[in-house]
């Protein structure tokens, strides 16, 4: 067992962090207060590869493994949950989920604009009327000739506005006995008749970044553009989700350390009672916890990410690591307000936006009470992993480097 | 073209100094490329892409001071060399000019060698200019722009930077330049870089392998380092009836205090 970070995962680390801090950073609450995206910020990633860092070369991508992955996540959370929604989404619910099932065809014309940031992807898979409950979806798709006809609405989807390819999940047969095998997925093209969508204002947070909804309305999507067999779009999307959570649960681990920092550089520079507050305990314990936490929701995703390296099954370690980053993330955020005071409640400190940002990741990519619910079926023994037609794929480096 | 850079690992400029017991401290502060080499390894890129050639850096530290040369490979440099010698440990600047002239010397036709305008640890920004004189090249410091360059004519133009203002100069090369951050916005590593320079070996170049076995003798020694005076505040309010009198009595404690 090697705890240690290569020298190339460091040097992932550290341009990451230069380009988040350097470029994103000074902009941050300026965005977050006009509830606006910085416009350069996706092309930035996208040029330097980071919206494909764990895709092949062959693929458009820059072949790190899953652990850069999701070391590239931490550090673009720990400046702002905007930067790393959008690897959660374009890399791990479309890229990640295009690679793993999609046909060599589909990677050839999807795939690669996506792992090299020529075109943005995003996952439609809630509804306004489920999410949580996902076998329930209303969007359908009809089959009609050499394609289908899809029907409905997704929302919450983040990217929804500005992305170019949606991998969306509809329901193709409504007559099957279990409502999760009459769903399908598609790479859909998004700038076609009968597509409207827009971005949804007002959220408490992510408020930087563009989530929004998708409408349907007799689009026609070609059969080549069908993600696995008809019937097998929730197990498509569920592996999205081993994937999307993956990145949350990295970055969630970011934003406990920038609550952290944080928190005491302010309890070092900040006096009360003649002496700086870092000095009493009750401080102490709240800088405790996030230091505990942040070690431990480190652990859990490196392991889900040394997992997803090995070509091994993660669904259970990956819903845990996600799970607590999310929940520790959230205290962290708001014992940072605590420590800061009467200006932690201000948006002059991050620590705010930390609060902010971190609420809804309880709740996305599965809420943490479903996320509760498939640990306690894993250690109850009764949800086994049982062999996907189409496993994402173990990093070997040879292929993952290899121009072709 | 064959440029080279010089590049020196220093702690990370987020670090606190402390001085403890007469020497500086950094505590545990990551080593990375001296911020201001990022700009001279950018320019030496800008130069190779432009006129071809390879771009090789160049260190002088301890054997493990290799995360220097690391990012100069993952930002696009060709090659790597670390000069590491028991004997170069803890040299001033005139002698760690003798070592990386030897140095360049054995890399061989060479037609510009770059330097950042100084390190941000040591801070003398003179090593540049010393490299020069040794190697009897000139030297163009503080540059903030490359205006021309004709490789097959040997000639160079460059813009400095001055307090004063900017100063056009030209010359032949091979020169040594200093630059300055006004030149350029140094490049990320790529991840291909990334890859390429974590599985990189990188050369160790000794004393004996430049022809340098003789002792080196530093000229300049630090017999002690002081850490900066800690500055008390002290908060008095000088109060009054009226804007006049509280001014009067103000002045009168300025020129009390020798402020004015």
């Amino acid at each position: 067992m090697d705890f240690a970070l290569s020298s190339e995962h460091e040097m992932v680390q550290n341009m990451v962090r230069d380009f988040s801090r350097k470029e994103v950073y000074p902009g941050i609450k300026e965005a977050d207060r006009k509830q606006e995206m910085i416009p350069s910020t996706l092309p930035r990633m996208g040029e330097l590869g980071i919206l494909g860092i764990c895709i092949p070369v062959r693929y458009g991508g820059q072949g790190m493994d899953y652990i850069a992955l999701g070391l590239a996540c931490e550090e673009l959370e720990a400046v702002d949950t905007t930067l790393r929604v959008a690897m959660s989404v374009h890399t791990g619910l479309s890229s990640m989920t295009i690679f793993q099932w999609g046909t060599e065809e589909q990677k050839e014309k999807y795939l690669i604009p996506l792992a090299s940031g020529e075109k943005l992807g995003c996952g439609a898979f809630s509804e306004p009327g489920a999410g949580s409950d996902f076998a329930h979806i209303q969007a359908t798709a009809k089959k009609d000739g050499d394609g289908y006809i899809l029907n409905g609405e997704k929302m919450w989807i983040s990217l929804a506005s500005v992305a170019d390819f949606a991998l969306v999940t509809v329901r193709t047969n409504p007559d099957t006995d279990k409502a999760s095998a009459g769903l399908t997925s598609f790479i859909v093209e998004l700038d076609q008749p009968g597509i409207t969508r827009g971005d949804i204002h007002g959220k408490l947070g992510v408020r930087a970044g563009s989530t929004g909804w998708i409408a349907f309305q007799d689009v026609r999507v070609p059969v080549v553009n069908r993600v696995g067999e008809e019937g097998e779009g929730f197990k498509v999307t569920m592996s999205a989700f081993d994937n999307g959570r993956y990145t949350v649960a990295a970055g969630a681990t970011g934003l406990i350390r920038a609550s952290l920092e944080a928190s005491v550089a302010y309890a070092e520079e900040r006096n009360s009672f003649g002496v700086p507050i870092a000095d009493h305990q009750l401080v102490q314990a709240k800088i405790a916890m996030m230091a505990r936490e942040y070690e431990i929701a480190r652990l859990l995703y490196f392991k889900a990410g040394w997992l997803k390296n090995q070509g091994k099954r993660n669904t259970y370690e990956t819903s845990i690591a996600k799970h607590f980053a999310t929940d520790a993330s959230f205290r962290a955020a708001s014992e940072a307000i605590q420590i800061h005071g009467a200006y932690g409640y201000s948006d002059e400190y991050d620590v705010e936006r930390y609060m902010r940002n971190a609420r809804g990741a309880m709740i996305y990519e599965g809420s943490n009470e479903i996320q509760t619910l498939i640990e306690a079926q894993y250690a109850l023994g009764r949800r086994k992993d049982r062999a996907l037609r189409c496993e994402l794929p173990a990093y070997d480096p040879e292929y993952f480097q290899s121009p072709s | 073209m064959n440029i080279v850079v010089c590049v020196k690992q220093t702690p990370d400029t987020a670090a606190t100094v402390t001085v403890e017991d007469g020497k500086v401290s950094w505590g545990d502060a990551p080593l990375v490329l001296n911020p201001w080499d990022e700009f001279a390894v950018e320019e030496a890129l800008r130069l190779k892409e432009a006129h071809g050639g390879e771009v090789t850096a160049i260190s002088l530290g301890s054997e493990g001071a290799t995360e220097a040369l690391k990012q100069a490979l993952a930002m696009g440099c060709d090659k790597a060399i670390l000069v590491s010698d028991p004997n170069f440990s803890g040299l001033d600047s005139l002698q760690v000019s003798r070592v990386l002239a030897e140095a360049v010397k054995k890399v061989g036709e060479v037609d510009l060698l770059f330097f950042g305008r100084a390190s941000v640890d040591s801070d003398t920004g003179i090593t540049g200019s010393q490299v020069a004189r040794r190697l009897g090249w000139p030297a163009l410091t503080l540059v903030a722009a490359i205006k021309a360059i004709d490789p097959g004519a040997k000639t160079i133009s460059v813009e400095r930077m001055l307090e004063e203002g900017r100063q056009l100069v030209s010359g032949p090369i091979p020169a040594v330049m200093s630059v300055v951050k006004e030149i350029n916005e140094p490049r990320y590593p790529s991840f291909m870089g990334i890859r390429k320079a974590s599985k990189a070996e990188i050369p160790v170049w000794s004393g004996g392998d430049i022809g340098l076995t003789e002792t080196l003798e530093s000229a300049v020694t630090w017999p002690e380092v002081f850490a900066p005076p800690k500055i008390e505040t002290q908060c008095e309010f000088v109060e009054g009836d009226t804007p006049v009198e509280i001014a009067t009595k103000l002045v009168d404690r300025l020129v009390e205090e020798k402020v004015i």
